[in-house]
């Protein structure tokens, strides 16, 4: 019974190393990632910007980064 | 050729500028600035300047200025500086009615009339901001990244103190990121006329001082903002990165805006028959999930990100953001792209908002006829236009417009607010114009 529960533990680790396995590239597979428009905060200007709007504007903050305070805007 | 001479000269000044500011003068690393081979080692920056417009409201000028330094050893220091300035009229959170209103001013001195049929507005805000943050990363062992960071930022009526730290964890050939990110704000709002008492009527102009001292509680509060954020980034192949995020955040203090109010109307004839301040609960707990994804076409590059965040005042909200650029080659003699960004934002109303109160009725623990924290739809729809000038320099322009359209979230409307616009819309325009050199 016990090693049935570690084989069920066991078996989604296996599918998610082999599915992992397929994702990724090799270091020189790396000439589309490491351009600066596929960096994940490609604009960090624009998105300060951006935050300071919809900040002061909506209810929510963050989320890609952190939200919080930094002005008496709202 | 000339050109170019001076605009390397700019940079090596600006880089001497800030060595002196930072006490590490260093003419050595300064003329390394002008050699293209040590580029990586020299600062880099970017400098922009934004307009926000709304029509018949706010205006604001934001200015920014960030230096990064990468050194040898991949350390990285950034500073970055803001200043911003805000002019124009907000809402007020009262209703509008048939007949002319007058409010008084935040400060108790002086009032302001809104015509008849109108949303009032507040015109008494006029503020300047300035804004310094320091951020210092470095790698501390293989695969793992830190990173620690300082905030200030200073208005005539706000101070805001922070601080953050991160710490990245690279796996899988560097394919996967692990990040925990931590930050802390400390902020003191000392607003002009001080602070009213929860409920109390907006006093009159003719009010005595006294009288107007009655409706205060203090001068200045405070509020903390506790942010954790867990972070994963994961490549998915030559073409597509992804990043999942979730984040949880304690806001703990003075959450009221002071200069609110709600109004108090008869439940037959709508006509308002007080203004009394707004009252929220001196926490919020607020939790979001982020998922965003960049994919490399054969020359365009899409990024989409969505956000859907929660939190203990019963506001949900879902915001899509996407971004394509669109590489022009060379078709106007130089290095160019468009970039079409389109981003929509929905939330639902905080449990105590409520766009007016009917007079008589027994008061709620909270309340609040902010819009912004009411049933809302906002919409943006822009376009960046960047290009290449000496020296690899980029130039971006941007040109956005901003509709925020409040809806209603189920409120039975008595009398005359049926013939006002309780829940109006506003249209504002984002322009942009960046430097990085």
């Amino acid at each position: 019974m016990k090693k049935n529960i570690k084989l069920v533990l066991f078996i989604p680790i296996i599918i998610g190393a082999t599915g992992c396995s397929s994702l990724g590239v090799e270091p020189w597979e790396r000439d589309l990632l490491a351009k600066d428009e596929m960096s994940l905060n490609a604009s960090p200007v624009d998105a300060a910007l951006d935050d300071h709007i919809y900040f002061s504007k909506e209810a929510s903050s963050g989320g890609k980064g952190f939200g919080g305070g930094g002005c008496g805007c709202n | 050729m000339k050109n170019k001479t001076e605009k390397i000269n700019i940079k090596v000044a600006l880089t001497l500028a800030t060595a002196a500011l930072l006490g590490t003068s260093n003419l050595a690393q300064a003329n390394t600035a002008s050699t293209a081979n040590a580029e990586d080692n020299s600062w880099e920056f970017d400098s922009a300047f934004l307009f926000y417009s709304e029509v018949d409201r706010v205006s604001a000028g934001e200015a920014i200025f960030n230096a990064k330094k990468t050194f040898a050893n991949d350390e990285i220091l950034n500073l970055k500086l803001t200043v911003d300035a805000l002019t124009g009229a907000s809402a007020n959170g009262a209703v509008a009615q048939p007949t002319v209103q007058t409010f008084t001013r935040p400060s108790g001195k002086g009032e302001y009339t809104i015509a008849a049929g109108d949303t009032p507005l507040d015109d008494t805000f006029h503020d300047m901001r300035v804004q310094l943050n320091g951020q210092w990363t470095q790698p501390i062992a293989p695969n793992y990244t830190a990173s620690g960071g300082l905030h200030i930022s200073k208005e005539y009526d706000y101070l805001s103190l922070g601080v953050n730290g991160n710490l990245a964890f690279d796996f899988d050939r560097k394919n996967s990121t692990f990040s925990v990110g931590f930050s802390y704000f400390q902020d003191t709002f000392t607003p002009e006329g001080g602070l009213p008492k929860a409920f109390s009527s907006m006093p009159k102009v003719s009010d005595s001082v006294g009288d107007f001292a009655e409706t205060r509680i203090d001068s200045e509060d405070t509020k903390t903002t506790t942010d954790i954020l867990l972070g994963f980034t994961q490549v998915i192949n030559r073409r597509m990165i992804m990043q999942f995020n979730y984040s949880y955040s304690i806001v703990d203090g003075y959450l009221t805006d002071p200069f609110k109010v709600i109004s108090k109307v008869d439940s037959g004839t709508g006509l308002t028959q007080d203004n009394i301040y707004e009252h929220r609960p001196d926490s919020r707990v607020k939790q979001s999930v982020y998922a965003q994804s960049l994919y490399h076409f054969d020359s365009s590059v899409l990024d989409v990100s969505y956000r859907y965040m929660w939190d203990d005042w019963e506001i949900d909200s879902h915001t899509i953001d996407t971004r394509f650029r669109i590489p022009l080659g060379d078709a106007f003699g130089t290095e160019s792209y468009l970039q079409p960004h389109f981003r929509i934002y929905q939330q639902s109303a905080a449990e105590f908002y409520q766009p007016f109160l009917i007079d008589g009725d027994t008061l709620p623990t909270y309340a609040s006829a902010d819009y912004r924290i009411g049933e809302m739809t906002t919409y943006t729809v822009g376009l960046k236009y960047g290009l290449l000038v000496n020296n690899g320099h980029d130039l971006s322009f941007r040109l956005e417009y901003y509709r925020q359209a409040p809806t209603d979230a189920g409120f039975d409307a008595p009398g005359v607010l049926n013939e006002v616009d309780l829940y109006p819309t506003i249209d504002a325009i984002i322009a942009q114009v960046t430097y990085s050199f």
